[in-house]
């Protein structure tokens, strides 16, 4: 496919059915209702199907069972929809499934508005339902990249069989961009016969099954145990982010998704007046990049945390991944506003002058 | 001619396991019945079960089938993802009345309205047996739970819900009935009910519901017997036996599932 432009909930629909998706379950909700409707529109074509589910808390279920069968399946929703998930998220982590879920993120809490904010990053990054388990948290900073790692989610979640959560605020999904979507090979789902539901013969005529209740502590703690191994080996392999103009650098940005973008603009505009400003940008928000903090040059003063978020709420995985040893400033807008160029613009320079 | 016939275990029981059901208890037979009604059909390596969350959370240990245990009241949905991306496989879900009719009523609702093939094996027993006998949707008037102690009183808790015949209302289920499992007479025509509704699916008929009035000894209070007569002197007034919707259903599996077959 030549490069054309696309909305980011278009992209990342058929970004998915490039990567092998072929079933998807979900429910409306704004401002994510163009992948749903993508999918209800294109999913027949490719010889699967699309099912509206009566709720979320329906739509998520109905995902597990897909996922059981070791097919490639994915819903979306926006921020109170993902909250609805949130349980039959962990019971998806608990049994290890694989699947994709993207949360086309917008201002709360409660039902907030249907405006883009990034207030759900402390949801996402805890896993958002109950128990220790973890989900792999993707933040797109452009849409190509959203359609890349919408095909790397499907990648990951097999690999690692776990839920892999895209995190994109609802300017990701609503701005238009030039993407280019190849199609990404995916294994036969045969490949899962061995853990998937419906694979009896390929088997050998062996049955399985899958839950996520174990009475017994002697079988739940080394489960667990299981589980965080595996976050391990993610926290290990998989954290990405992305540094710029980082090496001379006298203050950090750091920001993810589209704060990240408006950021690039102010350190271009503050670096042309002779500020020595970078940026480092988490895209993997769980495992978080404590690396893209670590290494920093002996140059960096200080951080500027830059999110549409009330809270602040990646803040405290900076502060932890620079061990505390940098002061952090934030600034940023919310409930449906974005920082804008010039707000982030003066504060770096207004930061590099003290 | 008459012929000898030696009692044996359905070969999709999975003979290394004991249930932890209380005595008297008819989720015995209830998995009996689904364990021949799969048997007859020889369709073991291509169903799938889903086990509810209450007392048959653990059904997938007792069956040998490839199962997987749904979060509470959501098996309806978790049996609607498979069978979408699966429409080869006879998938159907074992749940209880809290499961079904409190916590699941969303669930079961839809899943039966859109009525893909798919079968539904409903236990009510007019109490939550797990969790210690609180009082279930489906509890009778006055009668006691763990949370209704005076017993339950329509002015605060509502009147007990006729799952069978609410769900008859909606145009898309091709099968419901309900059937009781008290004693031979109830359970051999509870036994055609639970094959018919496999059957459905494997004809590629629309979803199909089979209610089984069942006992709960311990939560109910009484011997395994006396809570048989229980259940014929007080659900089945309440909850009459019989067919409330059968008819050849127009759809079948190739139309409802067009263009989605692996």
């Amino acid at each position: 496919m030549a490069r054309s432009l696309m909305k980011g909930t278009e992209a990342i629909a058929e970004a998915a059915i490039q990567a092998g998706c072929k079933y998807f379950f979900g429910y409306p909700i704004t401002p994510q209702n163009e992948i749903p409707e993508y999918m209800s529109a294109h999913l027949p074509k490719v010889g699967g199907m699309y099912v509206q589910g009566e709720s979320e808390v329906a739509s998520i279920n109905m995902v597990m069972g897909g996922a059981a069968t070791g097919y490639r399946v994915m819903t979306t929703s926006s921020s109170p929809g993902i909250s609805l998930m949130s349980e039959g998220i962990s019971y998806i982590a608990m049994a290890e499934l694989p699947c994709v879920i993207v949360n086309i993120s917008r201002g709360g809490p409660g039902l907030g508005n249907i405006l883009p904010a990034q207030a759900d990053y402390r949801q996402a990054t805890s896993g958002g339902g109950h128990g220790d388990y973890n989900l792999i948290v993707l933040a797109p900073g452009n849409l190509q990249e959203a359609v890349n790692l919408t095909q790397d989610a499907f990648d990951l979640s097999q690999k690692y069989r776990n839920p892999v959560l895209i995190l994109a605020d609802g300017f990701m999904g609503q701005m238009m961009e030039a993407v280019e979507i190849k199609p990404r090979k995916a294994e036969d789902p045969s490949v899962n016969a061995e853990w998937a539901l419906g694979w009896w013969n390929e088997r050998g005529g062996k049955h399985v099954t899958i839950y996520s209740m174990h009475l017994d502590p002697d079988k739940l703690e080394p489960h667990n145990t299981h589980l965080q191994k595996k976050y391990a080996r993610i926290r290990a392999n998989e954290a990405r982010f992305e540094h710029f103009m980082v090496d001379d650098a006298e203050l950090i940005v750091t920001a993810y998704g589209t704060t990240s973008r408006v950021c690039r603009s102010a350190i271009n505009n503050a670096r042309a007046q002779g500020y020595k400003v970078g940026m480092v940008r988490p895209i993997t928000l769980w495992p978080f990049p404590s690396a893209g903090y670590s290494d920093l040059p002996k140059s960096v003063k200080g951080i500027l945390d830059v999110e549409m978020s009330a809270a602040f709420q990646m803040v405290d995985d900076v502060r932890l991944s620079t061990l505390c040893d940098l002061p952090i400033t934030t600034t940023g807008r919310w409930g449906g506003y974005a920082p804008s160029v010039r707000q982030i613009e003066e504060a770096c320079k207004e930061l590099l002058k003290k | 001619m008459s012929e000898t016939q030696v009692f044996s275990m359905p070969k999709v029981w999975n003979e290394k396991v004991h249930t932890h059901y209380c005595p008297g208890c008819t989720h015995g037979v209830a998995h009996r019945l689904v364990c021949e009604a799969i048997e007859e059909l020889d369709i073991q390596n291509r169903t799938v079960g889903i086990a509810p969350v209450g007392c048959a959370v653990l059904m997938h240990q007792y069956l040998y089938l490839d199962m997987i245990e749904a979060a509470h009241g959501r098996a309806p949905a978790t049996a609607t993802g498979i069978k979408a991306v699966r429409p080869d496989k006879i998938v159907f879900t074992y749940q209880g009345d809290g499961d079904l009719a409190s916590i699941g009523m969303g669930e079961i609702v839809h899943m039966m309205n859109r009525s893909l093939p798919l079968t539904v094996i409903f236990i009510n027993n007019a109490i939550y047996g797990m969790t210690g006998g609180q009082m279930a949707p489906t509890t009778l008037l006055g009668q006691k739970s763990t949370t209704s102690p005076a017993g339950r009183d329509a002015k605060v808790n509502g009147y007990p819900i006729r799952m069978s015949e609410m769900l008859a209302t909606l145009a898309g289920p091709a099968y419901i009935e309900r059937v009781a499992l008290t004693q031979p007479k109830y359970i051999i025509k509870a036994k055609q009910a639970v094959l018919k509704a496999f059957k459905n699916q494997v004809e590629g008929k629309g979803v199909s519901f089979v209610e089984l009035l069942s006992t709960c000894p311990t939560n109910w209070g009484m011997r395994p017997l006396d809570a048989c007569k229980w259940l014929e002197e007080n659900m089945i007034s309440y909850y009459p036996l019989g067919v409330f919707k059968d008819f050849p259903s127009s759809k079948t599996s190739a139309d409802t599932l067009n263009g989605t077959s692996n």
